[in-house]
């Protein structure tokens, strides 16, 4: 099981959940997992299949995208933390 | 009991010295040392050595260790006549200073040979009592405050961000600030944007701003950009000089065309942003680091973002990330510390938790990697239906 850190602006899709606990053996499997409990989250992470260029995904403090993408593999009790894009200033 | 005379000659024994002709050619050499000035502040304030930092006799061992970290630096301690130093380069050495050597002859016998002298910039006597907790810093202290009054620094909005910002700037001394805002001061503002009144409302936010801060300190000089930043006058406006940009935009569009723009104008950016209880902050330092298309290649689509007015925002969040901001403005110009450079900060405020991730420099980023893509301004649709610039 790894936490996942749910964004303020994604919190309405997840029930206002803040934090959740997902499955998998890979970052790509534990989004998975959620984006199957949570439909809604799928048009929000995923764009024409791949990760949408507007989230980060961020294991260990680490981009995934500097690892290995969604085949990074996580490992029992890690946190991914989900981060889109946010611009509020005012 | 030694009298004065013979505690003077005691302790020269047991120091090295060095004269003003053999110091001034160390000076121009390629391991130059650091010259340590003991005087009297009247003293300092009537000229100096090129270079050097200068702590009072009486607070030279208080303050030394955060002058010059570094005890294996050579140092060569001065003052008027070489007898007072001689006492501080004991010390010096006692304090761990590994290779210390006392002026022989002081800064008269310096002058004496004709050699540089440097001329401080005074503080006034107001300045002195108004900044007296930043110089009683040895990472500020006065060349740190005046290198404040020097400074120009933009502020990218007059909101909630922007306002603890540059109360905190003002409040620091920072000489200039540009305060760009095109909007006017609503009642919805006044649960966050502190740097606005009751008074202020319908006033556009950039005079309501200037008149706060002037009101704060009248060291520092507002210059009010009452527009919407866009790709056409942005260059305008950062080409009118800035040190640093505090970005406290509220929509994609300014923040991709403040990211691009500092880019090109080589200016770093203090990044910060909010969302009801969440914060973000960061500092994008052009050629030193990823900058915030590294972050962000590209916006969300509209129907993806955020809407700002729906969202809300806890009235202390933007006060807690916007002065993070000013923090991160002054250690720039101050250049102190660590910069959240490579690292952005999310705070939130609910659970009262500051986590940290990772930003690398991408080399293919299409505004600051090695081959760019993108080399002139992208005006994005706008968002929230705020226009671009408003806050």
């Amino acid at each position: 099981m790894a936490a996942v850190r749910i964004p303020p602006t994604l919190r309405a899709d997840v029930g206002g959940l803040r934090e959740l606990e997902a499955r998998g053996e890979t970052v790509g499997a534990v989004i998975d997992d959620l984006v199957e409990r949570y439909p809604p989250l799928a048009g929000q992470l995923y764009s024409e299949g791949e990760l949408a260029s507007f989230v980060n995904v961020y294991l260990g403090g680490e981009d995934i995208r500097t690892l290995d993408g969604l085949d990074t593999p996580v490992d029992d009790g890690e946190t991914v933390i989900l981060l889109p894009a946010m611009a509020g200033g005012v | 009991m030694a009298s004065y005379r013979e505690l003077l000659a005691q302790v020269k024994e047991e120091i090295d010295e060095i004269s003003s002709t053999a110091a001034q050619d160390l000076l121009t050499s390629s391991d130059a040392p650091l010259f340590v000035d003991v005087r009297e502040p009247d003293e300092w304030q009537e000229g100096h050595i090129p270079g050097a930092v200068y702590a009072t006799r009486g607070r030279l061992e208080q303050q030394i260790e955060g002058l010059v970290p570094d005890k294996s630096r050579p140092l060569v301690v001065y003052c008027s006549g070489g007898s007072r130093s001689a006492f501080a380069a004991k010390s010096l050495a006692e304090l761990g200073y590994e290779d210390v050597v006392n002026l022989a002859g002081g800064f008269t016998d310096w002058k004496r040979n004709g050699f540089e002298v440097t001329m401080p910039r005074v503080l006034s006597s107001e300045q002195r009592a108004r900044y007296s907790r930043h110089l009683l810093i040895p990472e500020v202290g006065e060349e740190g405050q005046q290198r404040l009054l020097d400074a120009r620094v933009l502020l990218v909005g007059a909101g909630g961000l922007g306002s603890p910002a540059s109360l905190y700037l003002a409040a620091a001394g920072v000489g200039t600030l540009g305060i760009v805002d095109a909007d006017v001061v609503d009642e919805s503002n006044l649960q966050r944007q502190i740097i606005h009144s009751t008074d202020s409302l319908g006033e556009p936010k950039v005079l309501s701003a200037k008149r706060t801060i002037e009101a704060l300190n009248p060291d520092v000089r507002v210059l009010p950009y009452e527009e919407r930043l866009t790709s056409e006058n942005i260059d305008r406006i950062l080409g009118e000089g800035w040190d640093v940009i505090v970005d406290g935009a509220d929509n994609f569009p300014t923040r991709y065309l403040v990211n691009d723009a500092s880019v090109w104008h080589g200016i770093p950016v203090v990044h910060g942003s909010i969302f009801r209880f969440e914060g973000q902050a960061t500092v994008f330092s052009p050629g030193n680091g990823p900058c915030y298309r590294c972050l962000f290649p590209q916006p969300p689509p509209p129907e993806l973002a955020p809407s700002c007015a729906e969202g809300g925002v806890l009235g202390v969040l933007p006060g807690i990330i916007g002065s993070l901001q000013a923090n991160e403005t002054l250690k720039l110009i101050l250049d102190r510390g660590e910069t959240l450079a490579g690292r952005l900060l999310l705070f939130d405020a609910l659970g009262t938790t500051l986590d940290e991730v990772n930003v690398r420099r991408d080399p293919y980023c299409p505004v600051c990697g090695d081959s760019p893509t993108i080399t002139e301004y992208v005006d994005y649709v706008e968002f929230c239906n705020a226009p671009v610039g408003r806050s």
